[in-house]
């Protein structure tokens, strides 16, 4: 009687861990098929007029995405400027001088903007830039990607922030400077890696996003004309070749989603590292 | 965490004019991320008024969308997502609570560090991506493989019926499983691994197998991190624009069937809003966005209240 009751826990014990192990096994197979299948498509469409040639008429070979290359690129700093500040600023208020009070509403508000689906923050932009100005630009691009930033930004600040330890803060205080000296000169630089991995993630989060810029930057054929101008961006372009029925285009695609993967997942491996050699 | 830290230090007594400035301009931007979410539903608000005031609540229930005549209708939009939403947690909470269970419990310790940072790089892989691959693998296998399969084997169910176009509601959740799976296994295995190894050992002690242990001291000790967990990648589920409009096929229908194409509230405005004209038409899209900020704010709202209940009981605990 005993006997069988053993068997059947010993038996359910493995069937259990053994379907864990699938589990997780299946989620990085997953990762595996769907890097190695862009991967590869994307080495075999990837040349060199590919990186330095505009887009072409449909029809013609060797367009490439170059100013769309250019335009992520802007389009990243220009997040980045607006963000970082208002990002890295609420992070010292949150670590350095709130009340616990108004510290916790301020994370709530972040932790539900970073929530917020980035079409609809595309939508806000669309309505607080692009409708006043009556024009698509880079600006209200600009503006949607750095609002998908700053809760990142912020809240990873904060959090490297805290994990200076008091005695530092003590220290600087005793030795006669004033606050805001010790939080510059001593305390930032003291949660400088964490904070700067936080900003790398956040490149990386919006270097990839699409939907807020298809009606934010819309695209452009003309290169990059200025801020206030449509601008054109590598995801936006990938979206709009992979739905094209032209076998040139769809190859594009390709090639642009490899240099896209190699873009987010070089700074993700970065951030990895960095983030290792602080820690462990 | 603690907020202590921050009181230790407002009793210093010696607050510079500088000071004041540079605490005073922290609080300011601090106040800037407050704004932009209070403004963000002001605007959109406002910006839907024109739908708002034309539609009123019938808006959510009808199924029209006729730009030339100018009526607007939110259900199909809804239904797809919530439809799309619950296929994709289906696949996705199994999968992730399995692998959340084999990198804390199971896993050799050196295989626990590469395969997490393996599953975290598939939550980094840009949404467009997922669904460039999903449009020229998951697609075709679901056409060709799965939906014939489930035809001719589960055909009598509706869900499983209809012509097998590939894109539809079933591919457009299997692709939402893939972008959620990372998040659920990250917050899960965080939530798992704070549970103490005392309640572990005490288990084992007691002569239970590895899975009564597991099933006994880990899981109900972690229950509302988990299902915090599984909210916030339904908020993610919910919202996600690319991925699925690259593969739902984007027809504006409700259907019993898994395997008809149809469309999301984020893949309706990704589609649209650049084209649309009118005053309604665009005010029935910011309308869109709307509901679909507010059916995502309460889902986050839960899961975050779940998440910060959590670390308080853990605090409370030691």
């Amino acid at each position: 009687m005993s006997e069988r009751v053993y068997l059947r826990r010993k038996w359910l014990n493995r069937i259990m861990i053994g379907l864990c192990g699938i589990a997780a096994a299946a989620a990085i197979i997953l990762l595996a098929l769907i890097l190695g299948y862009t991967l590869t498509r994307g080495i075999a469409a990837m040349n060199i007029s590919f990186l330095t040639n505009a887009a072409k008429p449909v029809g013609e070979v060797g367009g490439g995405m170059r100013n769309e290359i250019f335009g992520t690129f802007i389009l990243v700093i220009l997040g980045s400027i607006l963000a970082i500040p208002v990002g890295l600023m609420a992070g010292i208020f949150l670590s350095e001088f709130a009340n616990p009070k108004v510290a916790l509403a301020v994370q709530f508000a972040a932790d539900i903007l970073a929530g917020i689906p980035s079409i609809v923050v595309g939508v806000f932009a669309y309505a607080i830039v692009v409708q006043p100005m009556h024009t698509y630009s880079a600006l209200s691009a600009g503006i949607a990607l750095a609002i998908i930033m700053v809760p990142i930004v912020a809240r990873t600040a904060e959090e490297s922030l805290r994990l200076v330890p008091n005695s530092m803060r003590e220290a600087a205080l005793a030795l006669g400077i004033t606050r805001w000296r010790a939080v510059v000169g001593v305390i930032i630089p003291g949660a400088l890696t964490g904070i700067v991995t936080g900003i790398m993630l956040a490149v990386a989060r919006i270097a990839g996003e699409t939907a807020p810029l298809i009606f934010t930057a819309l695209g452009s054929q003309f290169g990059v004309q200025g801020l206030l101008k449509p601008i054109g961006a590598l995801p936006l372009q990938i979206y709009h070749y992979a739905l094209s029925p032209y076998r040139d285009q769809q190859q594009q695609a390709w090639a642009g989603a490899f240099l896209l993967i190699l873009l987010v997942l070089g700074i993700s491996i970065l951030v990895r590292w960095l983030s290792n050699r602080k820690r462990f | 965490m603690s907020p202590m830290k921050a009181k230790s230090w407002k009793f210093n007594r010696s607050t510079h004019f500088a000071d004041k400035i540079f605490s005073n301009s922290t609080l300011v931007f601090a106040m800037v991320i407050v704004g932009i979410l209070l403004s963000l539903v002001i605007v959109l608000a406002v910006n839907a008024m024109p739908a708002i005031n034309k539609f009123g609540f019938s808006f959510i229930g009808s199924s029209s969308w006729d730009a030339v005549r100018g009526v607007f209708g939110a259900w199909p939009a809804i239904f797809g997502t919530l439809l799309t939403a619950a296929i994709g947690l289906l696949i996705a909470v199994p999968i992730s609570m399995g692998a959340a269970i084999f990198l804390t419990e199971l896993s050799p310790l050196w295989l626990r560090g590469p395969a997490s940072f393996v599953i975290e790089m598939l939550a980094a892989i840009p949404s467009v991506i997922i669904g460039l691959w999903g449009l020229f693998v998951l697609v075709p296998f679901v056409r060709n493989v799965l939906e014939s399969w489930l035809g001719s084997k589960l055909g009598f169910l509706p869900l499983f019926q209809g012509a097998p176009f590939g894109v539809g509601f079933l591919s457009a959740g299997i692709i939402l499983a893939i972008m959620v799976i990372p998040i659920i296994t990250a917050m899960s295995r965080d939530a798992m691994r704070a549970v103490s190894d005392q309640q572990r050992e005490a288990m084992l002690a007691l002569g239970a197998t590895r899975w009564e242990m597991i099933r006994k001291a880990v899981l109900p000790n972690c229950r509302s991190g988990l299902v915090g967990a599984v909210i916030l990648g339904l908020g993610r589920a919910l919202g996600e624009t690319m991925a699925v409009t690259m593969v739902i096929g984007n027809s504006y229908t409700v259907s019993p069937s898994l395997f008809a194409p149809g469309s999301t509230i984020a893949s309706k405005i990704a589609l649209e809003f650049s084209e649309a004209s009118s005053g309604v038409f665009v005010g029935s899209l910011i309308e869109l966005a709307l509901v679909l900020f507010g059916i995502t704010l309460v889902v986050n709202v839960i899961a975050r209240v779940l998440l910060w209940r959590m670390t308080a009981v853990k605090g409370t605990m030691e």
